[in-house]
Formats: structure tokens, sequence, C-alpha cells
């Protein structure tokens, strides 16, 4: 199962400060581990929102925002993708993320959609629907 | 709403599954670690075993510790000094260790703990000392596969007896044998050397591309189990790669079985039919598990000294993932891959693999010519896609009658009811051409 940990961002990741040496050490350190259990496929940090931009698509037409954005607690600043066995698996590696030396580092933990996931979506219109094409599309052929 | 951890009791199937994430993870580190100190995989694996009973009997009430792989291995370890003071064997272990404590004869457990942890060797060194003892060629492969998944992989007896479609009590007894026969064979909880090591390395890659294999083998509507083994193998690949990063058939391993997995959603169609790769839409292989085989493929490339029988099939796989459509394969270097293929794996099944690419690149005369050299292949005599082969390449000649008959032959030979259905359908169609 893929996960996605999305790192939340803070006041010194949105003023684009960089991590003092002794954060990055201990972030290489986590993702060393990650790589070598197997687990990490990707992974990326970000730049400030200042830097990034929000398209906007409506009924009316579409309007791009450019950066910095307000509400910095909701913004992300890096991600990893993850491939573990479970949920729990998942979490347990996130709980072995370094902590900061102050303030808070939080990190979100979301399950990427799955082919299988979309079974429930496929709905019995849907099926009834393909099944009546495919009839069709048989006596055109037969 | 935020539920930080230590604020709200978690219920006991919350915890049961955190206990379970974390065997998940420090199983084979804890069992490696162990077995360094025990010699012995199969003690190592019963300690384990036992720090994480402990575990499930006290985390429910004490919560999860801050560091729980530390926590396992103190218990674990606790047990094995028990054990070896119970059988009276300090003297030959404080031997072994090289290391003087007459001086100090009523030492401590935590000195004696001190001295097992100074005995050496890193985690990586114990992992890669772990992997080949549970390949050890005395096993026999279904052995071998069980140990690894259980030792290395953290897998439970429930899911890789679910995953392999056997009684969970069958592979407890394989499990139970290996561990015997380990012992019994005196098989020292080392990793080989030199020129033993690239002897014994084809032995690990066989177990991990066989776990792979039987998940990609099963269909849509197995139990999830199954096919979630492409992903214990990938990761068994990954971990191997980080271990022995300087050994290009590694990476030419985990090159070919994350481009074979890229393909993995394309392989079937909506009532769960095996789509075959030339009619794949290629919109949903994975871009990501292609970008990465496509670079452990480069690496295994780069590390030099000939690519070996997975990284030729990884080059292979990568000729199909770097084609936009099928129209675009590169079949003539296919074919050419196939040929030093061939070379390092002398099988009847590869030759004819490379007569399919040459018909490909060169028409389906110069493909006649050498599937015809293998009709009379002992080992292809029952194997329904030589006639199928040879089926397709009449028909593609317009000699109908002698495509009909191979079809039907073919449909004799397979043993999968869906695809006699469909070389049935093709014996007439090749008859009314």
């Amino acid at each position: 199962m893929r996960f996605i940990a999305m790192v939340h961002a803070d006041e010194r990741s949105e003023a684009g400060e960089m991590p003092t040496e002794q954060e990055l050490a201990a972030m290489g350190a986590f993702n060393e581990e990650l790589v070598k259990a197997g687990v990490m496929l990707a992974g990326e940090g970000l730049h400030p929102s200042s830097r990034g931009a929000r398209v906007v698509h409506a009924a009316g037409g579409t309007t791009v925002l450019d950066g910095p954005f307000a509400e910095t607690k909701e913004l992300i600043a890096g991600f990893w993708l993850l491939e573990a066995k479970t949920y729990e698996e998942a979490l347990e590696w996130l709980k072995r993320a370094p902590r900061p030396a102050s303030g808070e580092f939080v990190i979100e933990l979301r399950p990427v959609f799955e082919a299988d996931d979309f079974g429930e979506a496929f709905t019995p219109e849907l099926r009834e629907q393909e099944e009546r094409l495919r009839a069709q599309a048989e006596r055109n052929s037969g | 709403m935020a539920r930080p951890t230590g604020t709200s009791a978690p219920t006991p199937l919350a915890t049961r599954r955190a206990v379970e994430a974390v065997w998940r993870i420090e199983a084979a580190r804890l069992i490696a670690g162990l077995a360094r100190l025990v010699r012995d995989v199969g003690q190592a694996e019963e300690l384990a075993q036992d720090a994480l009973v402990a575990a499930l009997e006290q985390w429910p009430t004490d919560g999860v510790p801050d560091n729980p792989g530390a926590w396992l291995m103190a218990v674990a370890k606790r047990r094995a000094i028990d054990q070896i003071r119970r059988r009276e064997r300090f003297e030959r272990k404080r031997e072994e260790l090289g290391r003087d404590l007459d001086a100090r004869p009523d030492s401590s457990e935590d000195d004696y703990a001190a001295v097992l942890d100074a005995a050496g060797g890193s985690i990586a060194d114990d992992l890669l000392r772990l992997l080949f003892t549970a390949c050890h060629p005395v096993l026999s492969t279904e052995a071998r596969v069980a140990l690894t998944l259980r030792v290395v992989g953290g897998l439970t007896t429930t899911e890789i007896a679910r995953a392999f479609l056997v009684p969970e009590a069958t592979v407890g007894q394989r499990i139970v044998r290996a561990k015997r026969t380990l012992a019994r064979a005196g098989v020292a909880f080392e990793a080989p050397a030199g020129d033993e090591l690239a002897a014994r390395l084809p032995s690990v890659l066989e177990v991990v591309y066989l776990v792979f294999n039987e998940g990609y083998a099963a269909t849509a509507g197995d139990d999830w189990m199954r096919p979630a083994l492409c992903e214990d193998a990938l990761r068994l690949g990954r971990i191997l790669v980080g271990l022995m990063s300087d050994t290009s058939e590694v990476h030419g391993l985990v090159a070919l079985m994350e481009l074979q997995a890229s393909r993995s959603r394309a392989r079937t169609g909506p009532d769960g039919e095996p789509v075959l790769l030339l009619e794949q839409d290629r919109a949903r292989w994975d871009q990501l598990l292609i970008r990465r085989g496509l670079a452990a493929l480069a690496r295994a490339e780069e590390l030099g000294g000939g690519l070996g029988p997975y990284a030729l099939q990884a080059a292979v796989a990568a000729c199909h993932a770097r084609a936009r459509d099928a129209g675009q394969t590169d079949w003539p270097r296919i074919a050419a891959l196939y040929g030093l293929l061939a070379r390092v794996v002398p099988s009847p099944v590869v030759r004819l693999n490379r007569a399919v690419a040459v018909s490909m690149a060169d028409g389906p005369t110069a493909g006649l010519a050498l599937v015809d050299e293998l009709r009379e292949e002992p080992a292809l005599r029952a194997y329904h896609l030589l006639p199928t082969v040879r089926g397709d390449l009449l028909a593609k000649l317009g000699r109908a009658d002698e495509a009909r008959a191979e079809f039907e032959r073919a449909a004799e030979l397979t043993a999968n009811e869906r695809e006699r259905a469909v070389l049935r359908r093709r014996a007439e169609t090749a008859a009314q051409a």
C-alpha cells in the first residue's frame, strides 16, 4: 500500500530559511533508514509558497493566484511517498522522524488510492451500462 | 481532530496493530542482532518472538514505548542471557568472543550485555548474514522462501500461508524444519565472502524473485495477500540493494521487479482476463516504478562486469517501458538482448522468446527459422507456447492449414481453460483465412 506523508510548513520554511546542518543530518539519516528498509519510493522538499501559485478553475473562468499564502500551517513544505504493508506501519515509520529542537514538526499521513479502491465506485448502474454496451457490441459483430 | 499519542487510551486492537507494525519494521534487525549473539537463527527468531509476546502483553497497558525497537531488543537480550546462563554456555561464549572477563567473575548482566554489544559488526552486516543464512543452499527452495519472509520480511506464518495458498500448519512446519536443518548442518551465522559470495548470491536472488513471481501470478480475484507478495519481494530487493550496493546483479533484479510491477495495473481487463503486453493500455503503467526500474538498470550497467540474467531481462523490460506505444518497440535491441541472455542462461524458453523478438524485428520468416530449430527440443515438447508462436508465424505467412494445426495442438497442451478457448478461436480463424 502506498502512503503520502506531507510535511506541513511553518514560519521558518515559509520564510525560505534553510534547515540547520544538524537538522539536515538528522533528516538525511532518517531518509537513509527509510530507503534501506525499502519503504521510501520518493520524497522531496518544497520551496516556500511565495515561489508558488494556485490555479483556480471555476465555471466562469480560470484565475491564477500567486503566493505567498497566509494559512502557513495548512501549507505543505515537503512530502514522502512511502510503500508500507499497513497504515499502522506507515504511521510507525513517521513516528521515527527526527524531532525539532523547538516548535513543532507536523507530518500528515494519507493513504494513496489503489486500483482496488475504485471497485466500490464502480456502481451497479455503471456495471449495467457497461454490460448493455457489450451486448450491443456482440450483436453488431454477430 | 488531533489525537496526540498518550492522551487517549488506544483500543487493544489498535495496540495490536501497532505492535504488528513495529514487528514488521524491527523483526529483521532484531533477529539479525540476536543471531549474532546466540549464533543460531532459529534460536534468535524464538527470542524475538518471545519479546513480541511480551510487547503484546505489556504495551496495551503501558503504551507503545518511545523506542520500540530498543525495547524489544532489551527484552530479547535479557532472555538470551538467561538462556545462555541456564545452559551453562557462558564460558564458551566468553571464549568465542575473545574477551577476558576473568578479572570480573561476577560480572553483572549489564557487563555481559556490553560485551555482547562490543562483539562487533554493524546492523547491515548482521542483516546480510541473516539473509544469506535464511537462503542457505542446505535448505529447500520452499524452506528458504518461508524462512526469508518470516525473518527478513517480518511476515507472520498466517500471512505467508495465505499468500502461498497453503495451510498455516504447513508453513509453520517448513520454518521449524528449516531452522532444525540449519542447526543440524552447523551453518555458521556468516555472510560468504569473495568467490563464495558470488556462488551463493543466486540462491538469495532466486528466493526474492520467486516471491515476486508468486505475487505477479496472482489474479485479481485472489486474496490481497497474494498480490502483496510483489511488494514484499520489492522490499526485500530494495533492502538487498542497501546491503550490496556494489553488486550489479542485485540492481538488475530490482530493476526487473520494478519494471514488471509497473505494468501490474494494466495486466488484467475489467473481468480479470489477462491483457497481453502489446495490447496493454500504457497510460496505466506506473511511471514512478518505471523511473525507479530504469534508474536501477542504469546502476547495474554502470557497475559493469557484464549484465547477469536478471539485468538482461530488466533490459528487455526497459525496451517495452521506453516505448510510448507497442509500435515503437525496439525489437532489434530486444532480439539482441535475448541473444545475450541465451548465452548466460541456455534455456529453450529464452530461445523461443528470442525467436519472437526476431520475427518482430526481421519478419515472420526469420522468426520461424529459429522456432523450427526448437521443435525437437525435449524440454518444449509439452510447452503450449511453442505451437502458439509457430501457429502465429505460420498464419502471418499465409500458411493457414499448418497454422490451424499448430493452434489446435497448443489448445490441447495448455492447462488454462481461458487460454484454451482463445487458442481454439484462433484455430478457427486460421482455417477461415
